[in-house]
């Protein structure tokens, strides 16, 4: 008959409007800045620098070692690194980075930062709420801005930031052991113990 | 060689569809002809979407190129990260762990059907179905992505791939969470086939309509669904059976016309045979690693030598051309990309049609513009 496809198309539609009333699976929308889905634990967004404790300038676990720098495909990260030494996450003196800056309006959020680095200093974030209205300065992300604590990263990549912390702490009881032994023979050359006071949260080192 | 028109006679009509028309999917244009309504003479003219893509991949590490490629086709970046990790696989020898093989099918796969059921909706939105069927099509293309990001991190760039296997491994739930779309998807087919298949108008539309001859197919060197559609029994999965795809059992669907109506079809029964080939490939996944032990992601260096890999992307025979010096970064960097090499029948198509069919016929080849412009 013809006129028969038509009909049984209409009558799907009708499933699917009235169905949309009784089922969830049919009525997916999400009204979205007053309602949110939950944040998938392995989304990313920006790079940003992890720092350990409290003090950003402090624990800040970049090495300046300049290896994302030279790997991001974009080429949107600029390092330069300092004159003098700080400890570094794990208890070694480390240059530590003058200026880390990254253009967020270049940066193609591969995750090939994060990959490279050996010190688990960049990472990605979750936050995508980022316009503004400022086309150049607001998107060239500083160092301090970049900055954000080991605790937000537990928050936002939960498994992740415990595989790391645990690595850092079995780095950190070597460097430590390294040092007792080393300190026998010259009890001079003695490198600070625990660079960062005890974080709240996250893993006991 | 273009055909004996004369566009000072008095009337043709000569009319430029796009860049900016809703039926490009992006910004292409068409320099049409017309006699009345129907096209004497189409030209295709593209490059606005031109990222140098090539070039770039020469002064990148091989590494580097890897998120490049997700841009390619950006509605399957996972296939396009396949092919150019199998490309360097086979230029630089690096074996691929079991796990990884079976992680890279069910990624592929999801990818095609999630591409395959946006193109559907794409099409019957082009051809004037306002909204619904796109809108029903997406909502299942969602769940796909949701699984993708879960996995990758991102919907669309999931920068997936490495060389020698996968980034990361599934998460926790993934893979239940996997089954259920999964199982859930047979159930959106068969109510869109009731939905459009049968539909009349739908049939007067496409059915002879942009005939496209198996010999056309073959000479213009067609592949993918649209070649498939034309009754070429060309499946890169099955003639080369690259990854493990000889280890699952699927059928390749052919058309008997090569008209958009046997195009818009042999998607639906492509996203059959993924299902089958995802129920098949999800039953048992050996553990192992991911990724080759013996890769280091800084520092690659392949031997000087040339390689080409091809895979069946969703939209065809997607292939990548790498010549290596020696050097952190290829020396020369090739894409053959499906999208372009598909629309070069544009015009044979095309010719006395009417307008309205130009956008079922060029929604039916399934372009997307950031593979074709690269």
């Amino acid at each position: 008959m013809l006129g028969e496809g038509i009909l049984k198309g209409l009558a799907e539609t009708a499933r699917n409007f009235f169905g949309s009333y009784a089922g969830k699976n049919r009525l997916t929308t999400v009204q979205y800045p007053e309602q949110r889905l939950p944040q998938i634990e392995a989304a990313r967004s920006f790079p940003f620098l992890v720092y350990d404790g409290s003090d950003s300038e402090q624990g800040m676990r970049c090495v300046a070692c300049q290896i994302c720098e030279k790997e991001c495909p974009p080429k949107c990260i600029l390092i330069k690194k300092s004159a003098d030494k700080k400890p570094d996450a794990v208890g070694k003196p480390q240059f530590y980075p003058a200026v880390f800056d990254i253009d967020i309006s270049v940066c193609m959020s591969c995750q090939i930062c994060v990959e490279v680095c050996p010190f688990d200093a960049i990472k990605m974030d979750v936050d995508y709420d980022l316009p503004t209205d400022d086309r150049f300065g607001g998107l060239l992300l500083d160092k301090h801005k970049l900055a954000k604590s080991n605790e937000y990263y537990h928050q936002i990549h939960p498994t992740e930031a415990s595989t790391v912390d645990a690595a850092l702490a079995e780095e950190r009881a070597k460097v430590a052991a390294k040092a007792t032994k080393d300190a026998k023979p010259a009890a001079v050359a003695k490198p600070a113990p625990e660079p960062q006071p005890q974080p709240v949260g996250g893993e006991s080192r | 060689m273009e055909p004996p028109v004369d566009t000072d006679q008095e009337q043709f009509l000569e009319i430029s569809m796009g860049p900016q028309h809703p039926s490009t999917h992006g910004v292409f244009r068409m320099n049409v002809v017309l006699d009345g309504e129907h096209v004497v003479r189409l030209k295709p003219v593209f490059g606005y979407l031109h990222r140098n893509h090539e070039k770039i991949a020469e002064s990148e590490t091989y590494l580097g190129s890897m998120p490049y490629t997700d841009r390619l086709d950006y509605l399957c970046s996972i296939t396009n990260n396949w092919a150019y990790a199998l490309a360097v696989e086979a230029l630089a020898g690096i074996q691929v762990p079991e796990r990884a093989e079976y992680l890279r099918i069910i990624t592929g796969e999801l990818t095609r059907l999630q591409n395959h059921a946006s193109l559907i909706g794409f099409l019957l939105q082009d051809m004037g179905s306002s909204g619904t069927p796109l809108m029903y099509a997406f909502r299942e293309r969602e769940k796909i992505l949701d699984l993708f990001e879960a996995l990758t991190g991102a919907r669309m760039m999931c920068n997936y791939m490495r060389f020698g296997g996968c980034r990361v491994d599934m998460p926790a739930g993934w893979l239940d969470q996997a089954k259920k779309v999964v199982s859930e998807f047979p159930r959106f087919l068969d109510e869109y086939e009731q939905l459009l298949v049968g539909n009349e108008i739908l049939m007067e539309r496409t059915q002879g309509i942009g005939v496209l001859s198996r010999e056309l197919a073959v000479s213009a060197a067609i592949s993918g669904p649209m070649a498939r559609a034309s009754g070429v029994n060309y499946d890169i999965r099955k003639v080369d059976r690259y990854g493990i795809y000889d280890r699952f059992s699927f059928r390749v669907p052919l058309g008997a016309h090569g008209d958009v109506y046997d195009r818009y079809m042999i998607r639906f029964l492509e996203m059959r045979e993924s299902l089958k080939i995802l129920n098949q490939a999800m039953k048992d996944i050996p553990a192992g690693p991911i990724v080759d032990p013996k890769m280091r992601i800084r520092g690659f260096r392949p031997k000087p030598g040339e390689a080409y890999a091809r895979i069946e992307s969703p939209k065809g025979e997607l292939g990548f051309y790498l010549i290596s010096d020696g050097s952190p970064n290829p020396y020369r960097y090739r894409v053959r990309p499906p999208s372009l090499i598909n629309l070069t029948v544009l015009e044979d198509l095309c010719l006395g049609r009417n307008v309205a069919d130009v956008v079922a016929i060029l929604g039916s080849i399934d372009i997307v513009l950031g593979e074709v412009d690269r």
